[in-house]
């Protein structure tokens, strides 16, 4: 089994999104360098809408993450609720 | 940040399906392979362009939208950085070196990418590949837009930034990241994407801008951090391009996979061969460290490609034929080429120095098996000399590997203390590789490499020198003669840190006695 990662900018608007991903990843882990956040999880990393609308109080469009996205790694499926990460094997 | 717009009445696949399918038609005055000359002769095989799937499904309108957000964020910071004299918070200004170096050689890199993809994005006759190359190729630009606009503040107050243009296309080291380019946009479409998008965006390109950017923060330097990252948030969307793209080819034809796998051995190296000059910024460029260049391949080069291969393997793809070779590398390659610098400190637009007893054990921790063994007595040697006032400049030129037209310092797998020499001949001439793998490179293109601008070459050749120069002259200096056509501001921008005008201005500015400046 393989890792999965997603890092964004350490700033403001991405701490809801990385809470979110925390709280609905259970095995993620979230490493901090300097000016950015990072988080690793075994296979597969999910980030929901709802949970980071849950997080905020208000409307959360995913797409959003674009602006504060640094890097990532293995297949994206995305719709309106939800982005998935993932290795096939 | 952005409130949410009212919903869209079609959900994202719908609305991607919408703005990227039908966009195409099938011409009809003229055969649709005069009009997509290139999309063919490669042999790859192509049944149904409409498989093609960007993953973000972002289209053109939400594009624009969070394009001009990012660029909004950017050019707040840079504002804020030149205004309240941001440059003076950089941990040391031997740190600005690296800076050169990014303006100097990653930077122009944008630009051609930009070309590359503009031209691709034309060439394709799907219009999913051509929505997401167009948008890549706005993309490419905006980076060396927004790189050029946060450097030229540095460029107000340092030397090695002012004719960045002008050497890209002369200096012999940025020969390197040029005909890297150069290889792939003369490639056909489908090259480009696995060498560009897949090989360097997807497999290697994490490495430059990640822990890279984090040693920016770490620096000080808000503005680099901030265009690197912003940069970055593009890079993700390139990244799965490439990721698709790989995916696609694959599964389109069982007759594209042996293609795809050589140009992936021959990409990978490419690629791996080119981040020799980011291994060495990271490791002793960044006077304040994050991470050394070999925990950054481990993290990003095994870890991740180790997945990403293992994940191909479904495909019939192996690892790159070149990367244990890579691997075996990230123990010597950023000490073999800051080495290579510190010899031609002279001809190159940048400082070098001897670092600091702490910063060498910082290496000798990092790199246990190799530092102490093999690179420090080298550097402590230096900085005897040095002090006893012979600070050694080689003035001989090297020889080059003709493939990825680095000076032919890297060594055998396997003996690091042996350096790797190869060579093939080839109607009539010689031509010499660092490696097995960039030899390999010639030899199934020889008719390509054997036109490569190698820059030692042309300077022997005399091509290197200002019109009306008489290299019979008396007295006649062919380095300062090479250096003139270069346009560099001899004992400006070149020579060692220690003594140069960056150090004293820096020093001066910050109200710092001098760092061990010697007298």
């Amino acid at each position: 089994m393989s890792n999965v990662f997603i890092a964004f900018q350490h700033n403001e608007e991405s701490r809801p999104v990385v809470d979110a991903i925390l709280a609905d990843n259970p095995n993620a882990v979230a490493v901090h360098t300097p000016g950015l956040v990072k988080i690793d999880a075994p296979n597969r990393l999910q980030i929901r809408r709802a949970t980071i609308e849950e997080q905020t109080g208000r409307p959360y469009d995913l797409q959003q993450l674009h602006v504060n996205l640094v890097t990532l790694s293995g297949h994206i499926d995305e719709d309106d609720d939800e982005l998935t990460l993932s290795w096939k094997h | 940040m952005d409130t949410r717009v009212a919903k869209k009445k079609l959900g994202l696949k719908d609305r991607y399906a919408a703005m990227t399918r039908g966009l195409g038609w099938e011409t009809t005055y003229q055969p649709m392979d005069k009009v997509f000359p290139y999309d063919k002769y490669e042999g790859i095989k192509i049944h149904n362009w409409d498989q093609w799937q960007d993953p973000f499904r972002l289209t053109m309108d939400a594009y624009w939208k969070y394009q001009g957000e990012k660029e909004k964020k950017l050019y707040a910071v840079i504002e804020a950085f030149a205004q309240n004299n941001g440059q003076l918070g950089v941990s040391d200004a031997r740190y600005v070196n690296a800076l050169k170096l990014f303006i100097q050689g990653v930077t122009p890199l944008e630009y051609y990418a930009h070309r590359g993809f503009a031209h691709v994005g034309r060439q394709f006759t799907g219009e999913g590949a051509r929505v997401a190359a167009q948008m890549q190729s706005i993309d490419e630009l905006r980076h060396y837009q927004t790189e050029t606009h946060a450097i030229s503040h540095y460029n107000k107050y340092f030397n090695g930034m002012h004719h960045s243009n002008h050497w890209f296309d002369r200096v012999w080291y940025l020969s390197v990241p040029k005909s890297f380019f150069e290889d792939a946009i003369t490639g056909g479409p489908f090259e480009f994407l696995v060498a560009v998008s897949f090989s360097f965006e997807y497999v290697l390109t994490n490495l430059l801008f990640v822990p890279f950017m984090s040693g920016a923060a770490h620096n000080g330097d808000m503005s680099t951090v901030t265009f690197g990252f912003s940069a970055q948030s593009d890079e993700s969307r390139h990244m799965t391009l490439g990721i698709e793209c790989i995916k696609f080819l694959l599964e389109q034809d069982p007759a594209n996979v042996p293609i795809v796998q050589g140009w992936i051995d021959k990409w990978f190296w490419r690629g791996y061969r080119l981040l020799t000059l980011v291994a060495m910024m990271q490791d002793y460029m960044l006077p304040k460290r994050v991470m050394s260049w070999k925990e950054a391949w481990e993290m990003y080069a095994e870890d991740n490609g180790g997945a990403l291969f293992k994940d191909l393997a479904r495909y019939g793809i192996r690892e790159p034929k070149g990367w244990k070779d890579a691997c075996e590398g990230k123990d010597h390659i950023s000490h073999q080429a800051w080495n290579t610098f510190y010899n031609y400190s002279a001809a190159a637009p940048f400082h070098t120095w001897v670092p600091t007893d702490e910063e060498m054990d910082w290496l000798s921790q990092k790199y246990p098996t190799t530092f102490d063994k093999l690179y420090r007595p080298r550097l402590e040697f230096y900085r005897e000399q040095q002090k006893a006032g012979k600070r050694f400049y080689n003035k001989t030129l090297p020889m080059l590997c003709n493939t990825c037209q680095i000076p032919m310092v890297f060594t055998e797998p396997g003996d690091a203390t042996k350096i790797g020499y190869r060579e093939s001949d080839w109607r009539g001439n010689k031509h010499h590789f660092c490696s097995d793998h960039c030899k390999e490179i010639f030899d199934n293109e020889p008719e390509k490499f054997s036109q490569s601008w190698l820059p030692v070459h042309q300077i022997y050749q005399g091509q290197c020198f200002e019109p009306g120069t008489d290299p019979t002259a008396e007295g006649f200096d062919p380095l300062l003669a090479v250096l003139k056509y270069y346009q560099l501001d001899v004992g400006r921008d070149n020579f060692d840190f220690e003594g140069s005008q960056d150090q004293k201005n820096f020093a001066a500015w910050r109200g710092d006695a001098p760092q061990g400046e010697q007298q």
